[in-house]
């Protein structure tokens, strides 16, 4: 089963700094060999004896085959559990479980796809602009960021895509402003098929907007906490409309993270919609 | 050799006393890639109410020092979609399943238990008691001998008789020994604890509480020493009693630190959104540690601890 996820201990083999982010690659062919683009994997940190239950989720920035398949995962430090991540050297154990959740749809045909990106959000995009290139889509990148070193991948995404596009709030490199400001007219000049977006929710729920205004579909990958990533803890639920029309509470990692925009309830996250499939009162409203 | 880790909750034999914990193991598909989890003593699902609830808005969770605080609120979707969708998929696989029931009223944990009780595999109900009772102003049932009683007895009364009562108790009461003794004379055949304490935590940065609830559920190792004195004095005051311990088991010496303190069975929780594989480790560390210590039998460890002290047996058998 190509889906089906792995715990494995795999072996970091180099870390990196890429502008303001950590990087780091693990020798992990069971998760490499099922990886699919918008896949994530979890991570066990603080050793043995850790004091942190909860694994940290991020997503596959590169997927190689060396070594029997390895992944390299992108992070910044945030807190405890990040700040032992970026300690990792060469060689040391890594619990891993991946990849995980539902990967992001590909055209059946040659289509013309933006990808877009926030801060180092966007390293999950790459591996997707490979598998697109190579069903010969038209790849084309907006990122963007809070200053110019917090853009992930735009020497990377200048090189593979036909345009990349790049947005700083503070303007020190490329449009001063945010990815939703230029994506009316990035859309409009690539001639865009479909949108592929990742990002803070905020960022999506726009993105989203755009793309409904415009009418062209759009798969975004939602950043959610949470605690196992293998739907388990339930505390990483969305409010998602369903193919039946009812909204659920969705599990992000097992349902998401990808999930068609216009289906994610963007205005009411961090609330249970009143008409949600179980919400309180609904049962007596009935 | 190895020790006999045959377990009983009343008359149901466990070949092995390591169950999951309720709301940890998800209904078992999703613990399935990385365990057998028909291999562990049962799995014990997450609280099944009567209708679909949504649950409580994000954020539901926040890390605290060697633990977890959620307030997840039950988010299920109902007794009728647990009966079709997914009490068949265990029951076809043969896993000894608890199923954990919880209502707003009496009458609402009865109505729960009738609908389960001759539900093929079904291994025995546990009463969630941390449910907070709508007729008696939202207190919660654990808190209140005499509510705790109704419902243990409202359930075992609806329930087939030979199908166990197992009442789960919060540590968050003045005296956890008077619940649970009202649970055993309402009909409960064995005792779990711990349920969540209650706990909170404040995001410093965004000055709000950092659950959307306001308060949650502690879980994890933090909560470790509250399960060993629940088990401790229950077990104590009810040593006829299965008890099956839980709170921050996270290795087989934490499995078998309550074991000694006289749980019968011990549930594995958060560790399982840590590692997913961690109960069938618990039951391999546990199985090594009785093999160490020269147990031939599980049951020859529970409750152990209470024995006098070795200074007496000395005293005495000088004398």
């Amino acid at each position: 089963m190509a889906g089906s996820p792995v715990q494995v201990t795999g072996t970091v083999l180099t870390m990196r700094r890429i502008d303001a982010y950590h990087a780091m690659t693990v020798v992990a062919p069971g998760i490499a060999d099922r990886f699919r683009p918008g896949h994530f994997v979890t991570v066990a940190v603080g050793g043995p004896r850790t004091s942190t239950l909860t694994r940290r989720a991020f997503a596959v920035h590169d997927v190689k085959p060396d070594y029997g398949g390895t992944v390299e995962l992108v992070f910044t430090v945030r807190g405890a559990g990040t700040a032992w991540l970026a300690d990792r050297r060469a060689r040391d154990p890594l619990d891993l479980i991946g990849p995980l959740g539902r990967p992001f749809p590909i055209p059946r045909d040659p289509a013309s796809c933006l990808l877009v990106g926030s801060e180092y959000g966007a390293a999950g995009l790459f591996a997707l602009a490979d598998v697109l290139q190579q069903r010969n889509c038209r790849v084309d990148f907006v990122l963007g960021a809070a200053s110019s070193d917090r853009v992930f991948g735009a020497l990377r995404a200048r090189r593979m895509a036909e345009t990349a596009t790049l947005t700083t709030r503070d303007g020190s490199l490329g449009v001063q402003g945010s990815v939703v400001d230029v994506l009316p007219a990035v859309i409009a000049d690539t001639h865009a098929d479909v949108v592929y977006a990742c990002g803070p929710m905020a960022t999506l729920g726009r993105v989203t907007a755009v793309c409904a205004e415009l009418d062209i579909p759009v798969q975004v990958s939602v950043e959610e906490m949470m605690a196992c990533g293998i739907g388990i803890c339930m505390t990483c639920t969305v409010p998602v409309i369903g193919d039946d029309g009812v909204t659920r509470m969705t599990r992000a990692c097992v349902d998401g993270p990808v999930f068609r925009g216009e289906r994610v309830r963007f205005d009411d996250v961090g609330t249970i919609p009143f008409d949600a499939h179980g919400a309180p009162g609904g049962d007596r409203a009935r | 050799m190895p020790a006999d880790m045959r377990t009983y909750l009343a008359h149901v034999e466990l070949p092995n006393p390591i169950l999951t914990a309720s709301g940890c193991a998800g209904t078992g598909r999703e613990l399935a890639p990385f365990a057998d989890v028909a291999r562990l003593g049962a799995l014990t699902t997450p609280t099944i109410t009567m209708s679909p609830r949504a649950g409580r808005p994000t954020p539901r969770m926040a890390e605290t020092p060697s633990g977890l605080l959620n307030a997840v609120g039950l988010q299920g979707p109902g007794i009728d979609a647990f009966l079709t969708r997914e009490l068949p998929w265990l029951a076809e696989r043969g896993v000894r399943t608890v199923v954990s029931i919880g209502g707003g009223s009496v009458a609402e944990f009865a109505a729960l238990a009738r609908k389960l009780t001759d539900a093929p595999g079904v291994t025995a109900l546990e009463v969630n008691l941390s449910c907070p009772n709508v007729e008696d102003r939202g207190r919660v049932f654990a808190r209140d001998p005499s509510a705790a009683g109704e419902v243990v007895s409202a359930v075992r009364t609806a329930a087939r008789y030979d199908l166990p009562v197992i009442a789960k108790l919060s540590p968050d009461v003045a005296d956890v020994v008077a619940i649970a003794k009202a649970c055993v004379d309402g009909g409960a055949e064995a005792l779990a604890m711990i349920n969540n304490p209650v706990g909170m935590a404040i995001d410093v940065d965004r000055m709000r509480p950092a659950l959307a609830a306001g308060t949650g559920g502690l879980s994890g190792p933090a909560i470790k020493p509250l399960a060993v004195k629940c088990v401790w004095q229950v077990h104590a005051a009810l040593p006829g009693t299965p008890v099956i311990g839980m709170g921050g088991v996270v290795s087989g010496r934490d499995a078998l630190e309550l074991v000694l303190a006289g749980a019968c069975a011990v549930g594995v929780g958060t560790v399982l959104f840590h590692d997913p594989y961690a109960g069938h480790r618990v039951l391999r560390e546990l199985e090594e540690l009785l093999q160490e210590r020269g147990f031939d039998r599980l049951a020859d460890a529970v409750g152990l601890a209470h024995r006098p002290s070795h200074r007496n047996d000395r005293e005495e058998s000088s004398l």
